[in-house]
């Protein structure tokens, strides 16, 4: 197994871990629609408890996809969060609000009172899938950014990776299909988050009611990701050439990569089923309540597939928008062959993580 | 040219400080009462006892408010290192972001899955299994720690790497080398086990307040009875980690030793300073007499640092001049060093010049030039001596706060464990006193460690490798500025918030026995 092979295994763990983020999402998406979906206090205090359970799973996949990022591929850690500065803080402000949240709202002597913690939740709900999902798009859809490693050895400025703007990351949302992406997110989450509800809450009006905005946010969802995934095809990207390492522009690149892996397009064609039979079957059957068993790895299977072609194939990941040879490939940007062999062993407990996940998940679900 | 904004150095600094030091203020708490609630539990599980069920649940509730301030401030650190440290994150990501990863792998789902079965597990858990997923909780607490501490200790002493100059960054040639370094597991054991006193500490001081207030007296002797054990484990070790720890400093740090003494002038067999007053706006290079007054225990630095009470102790003067003996020779100077630091550094632009060219025999000999004088490569930002020299009141003052305390301690904890053990604790209201007034002062000790521990090490991010002006993002001072204020307003609002609800649920005492509160 040659460095290729390691670079590619990590490039599939991070996405699998980011794929595993976006699912997870759901607790943000419930967040987002508690008020919507109940009313009365047994309502809410059910809703609450429900993600009261599940919020860390979230949270602790992002600081582990941060980390594993890191890790394998320091340059993008390097250049994405040393360069979009306002989009990474606003996504952390959104998690460090969270994450007092469940704890401290009804605490008595908590301070602020227990409608600013549910505040705070709400603003994660809704912030982190669109901060999040902008922040991925930025994967197809490039950066304002420079990379020149001899930087170091300069006697003024050693800093390797520049951003080029003075908006360090909030000019993303000048770009449409970055804001579309982050709305897609936002509203696959808040799907996600009405299927858990569905499926861990027995209690006939909540279901009932999450049945019907799951209809709801499920369109929106569609109306915003099908036009983004069509663009993504269509569209071109920047790919290193093997002999040469120039990077250049080709023509449906994205599109290649699907074509060239089979394997990725099955996984994504088997996910969009997996995510439409979940939404359908639970806006459309009073009794079904497993939607999210079905959707949520759909939903894994379709980031999965999205993130892979992004990387594969020699594919710029990370697109600099003012400089191709900046930009940054799975070749370019990795940890050395030695760091990611010995991370690969350590990956080798992620099954077991998974496993244990699994186990506490079902019996705390335990009736 | 660019130059690097000293003031984004100073706000980059100040906010990485800001959110270590809260951070800090929760991590002790949480390994130190995660251990004793478990050891709380384990005795309801091995007798049946209800009551032991009823204290192990109070300390988790607290535990519980500790904990999620912990992760808040937790996740902004891991960032930080991308956000304000980007050259950072290239120059060394290849090595400092492994153990990183192994951290959320191995330890973060391993907290955040069980702490779930902790508190909502009671009923629907065996006993065995929610006793278990306590432990688990502060194992994986503790796995956390060990390899955040295993990266900073990488950064204090770096081993087990090499400098690429095709990649431009230092890459790791040994993981073990990383992973076992003396100076990993030995900050590893004292910072982990220093927790542990102030989780003593913190259950000593709660429990007392019960006992003063005539409330909860049999919850109250029962805590003590364990905190104390932990209390008086956790600083007798803690100051034989600390000996290992001051000798590793002496070898590898010996700048950060000489802040610590406030020692300018070195010698053979040196005394450790107890008490002293430093001379205010003391330079390296003036003649004032660095102490106003000091009482010292003679020949002690010597020994503690080398084991020998005659042997030499290098001051800050002597560093910046070099000139003594060392096992690999005689010392270079400073400048000495910042010479060779710009000889590797114009190395490696030559490597790179020649290598674009396609020049190998040019990029051969500049590469033979970086490797011999890469050792000394972080020097090369420096301008003068004075830029390798840490703040010496700051660690000076820390380093005596951090030991005055822990000897404060090991006395606090073995007269406590005498009144307990003669079961006179109870009607000796002064040293109920003296644990509650102490509370703070735990914290005071383990912040004024951290002090010493990262201001000491200043100017490097990587000892000798990376200074942390050369280890920054390149964003505006302002925005840093900025975030700064946001996060010291969030931190302290949420910092009033963690100890304004855990006095209501001090104030509020343990539930009773069948209450089987959980839930939020």
């Amino acid at each position: 197994m040659d460095y290729s092979f390691y670079q590619h295994y990590w490039w599939f763990l991070v996405s699998l871990l980011g794929a595993l983020l976006v699912f997870l999402l759901f607790v943000q998406g419930g967040q987002s629609q508690i008020y919507t979906l109940g009313k009365e206090k047994r309502e809410l205090d059910l809703l609450f408890n429900s993600l009261a359970k599940k919020w860390e799973l979230t949270f602790t996949t992002l600081v582990t996809f941060g980390g594993a990022f890191f890790a394998s591929f320091p340059l993008f850690y390097s250049t994405s969060f040393g360069g979009a500065y306002w989009v990474w803080m606003l996504i952390l402000f959104s998690f460090v609000i969270q994450s007092v949240g469940y704890e401290f709202m009804n605490k008595q002597g908590n301070f602020l009172g227990n409608k600013t913690y549910k505040l705070f939740l709400f603003l994660n709900g809704a912030l982190a899938p669109i901060l999040l999902g902008a922040a991925v798009s930025t994967l197809f859809f490039g950066a304002e950014f420079v990379v020149q490693k001899d930087n170091l050895a300069s006697g003024g400025m050693p800093v390797i990776s520049s951003w080029q703007n003075a908006l360090h990351g909030l000019e993303a949302v000048g770009n449409l299909w970055n804001v579309a992406f982050g709305v897609a997110v936002f509203f696959l989450s808040r799907s996600l988050g009405g299927l858990y509800f569905i499926n861990n809450i027995q209690d006939e009006g909540i279901r009932k009611n999450s049945r019907k905005h799951l209809l709801y946010n499920a369109v929106l969802f569609l109306l915003f990701f099908l036009p983004y995934l069509i663009n993504l095809l269509l569209k071109s990207g920047l790919a290193e050439n093997a002999t040469t390492g120039v990077i250049a522009e080709e023509s449906y690149k994205y599109f290649s990569n699907l074509l060239a892996n089979p394997w990725i397009l099955v996984l994504l064609l088997v996910g969009v089923v997996l995510v439409l039979y979940g939404f359908i079957r639970s806006v459309f059957s009073a009794k079904f309540i497993y939607g999210i068993w079905y959707a949520g790895p759909g939903v894994v299977l379709v980031v999965l597939s999205l993130l892979l072609i992004a990387g594969f194939g020699g594919t710029a990941y990370y697109p600099s928008l003012v400089d191709a040879q900046s930009s940054l490939t799975i070749a370019n940007s990795s940890s050395s062959l030695f760091t990611l062999k010995a991370m690969s062993v350590v990956s080798l407990l992620i099954p077991f993580v998974l496993a244990y996940i699994w186990y506490v998940w079902r019996a705390l679900d335990k009736k | 040219m660019n130059q690097i904004d000293v003031s984004l150095v100073d706000w980059s600094r100040a906010q990485f400080a800001l959110t270590a030091m809260y951070h800090w203020l929760f991590v002790p708490l949480t390994l130190g009462l995660g251990l004793i609630m478990s050891i709380m539990e384990t005795i309801y599980y091995r007798t049946g006892d209800e009551k032991w069920k009823r204290t192990a649940k109070f300390w988790m509730k607290l535990f519980g408010v500790n904990f999620a301030v912990g992760v808040a401030t937790g996740i902004i650190l891991e960032f930080e290192f991308g956000t304000n440290w980007s050259n950072y994150s290239w120059f060394v990501g290849d090595i400092f972001g492994a153990p990183l990863a192994i951290e959320g792998i191995v330890a973060f789902f391993l907290e955040a899955t069980f702490i779930a079965v902790m508190y909502f597990g009671w009923t629907k858990v065996s006993k065995r299994f929610h006793l278990a997923s306590t432990w688990l909780t502060v194992g994986g607490a503790t796995l956390s720690a060990l390899w955040i501490l295993v990266a900073n200790a990488w950064m204090q002493y770096p081993a087990g790497m090499g400098f690429n100059p095709d990649t431009v960054r230092n890459e790791m040639e040994s993981f073990w080398a990383v992973a076992l370094s003396p100076m990993a597991i030995n900050k590893f054991f004292h910072t982990v086990i220093s927790s542990w006193t102030l989780g003593a500490a913190f259950v000593a001081g709660v429990s007392s307040w019960y006992l003063l207030k005539k409330r909860e007296k049999v919850f109250a002797l029962d805590s003590i009875k364990v905190a104390v054990l932990v209390g008086i484990t956790g600083i007798v070790l803690s100051w034989v980690t600390g000996d290992g720890s001051g000798n590793q400093v002496a070898e590898k740090q010996p700048m950060k030793l000489a802040a610590m003494e406030g020692l300018y002038d070195g010698g053979n067999g040196v005394g450790l300073v107890a008490a002293a007053i430093l001379t205010p706006g003391k330079q390296y290079n003036d003649s004032q007499d660095p102490y106003i007054f000091k009482i010292e225990f003679p020949k002690m630095l010597s020994f503690l640092a080398n084991r020998d009470f005659n042997s030499f102790v290098p001051g800050i003067n002597d560093l910046v001049k070099g000139g003594y003996s060392t096992p690999d020779g005689p010392a270079l100077s400073i400048d000495q060093k910042i010479e060779k630091g710009k000889i590797a550094r114009a190395a490696l632009a030559e490597y790179s010049v020649a290598k674009k060219a396609n020049d190998t025999e040019r990029a051969a000999d500049a590469k033979q030039r970086l490797e011999a004088n890469f050792d000394h490569f972080g020097y090369a930002y420096f301008n003068s001596p004075a830029d390798a020299i840490p703040n010496v009141p700051l660690v000076f003052y820390a380093f005596r706060v951090m030991v005055i305390l822990a000897g404060f301690f090991l006395l606090l904890f073995i007269v406590v464990w005498y009144y307990s053990a003669k079961n006179k604790f109870a009607n000796t209201p002064w040293l109920q006193w003296v644990c509650l007034l102490s509370i703070p002062l735990a914290y005071i000790t383990s912040q004024a460690g951290w002090i010493v521990a990262e201001v000491g090490r200043q100017p490097w991010a990587i000892q000798d490798i990376l200074p942390v002006g050369a280890a920054i993002s390149n964003i505006s001072a302002a925005s840093v500025k900025l975030t700064f204020f946001v996060f010291l307003i969030l931190f302290t609002v949420l910092l009033i918030a963690e100890l304004s609800i855990m006095l209501k649920q001090i104030k509020a005492g343990p539930e009773k026995i069948d209450e089987g509160n959980e839930g939020y």
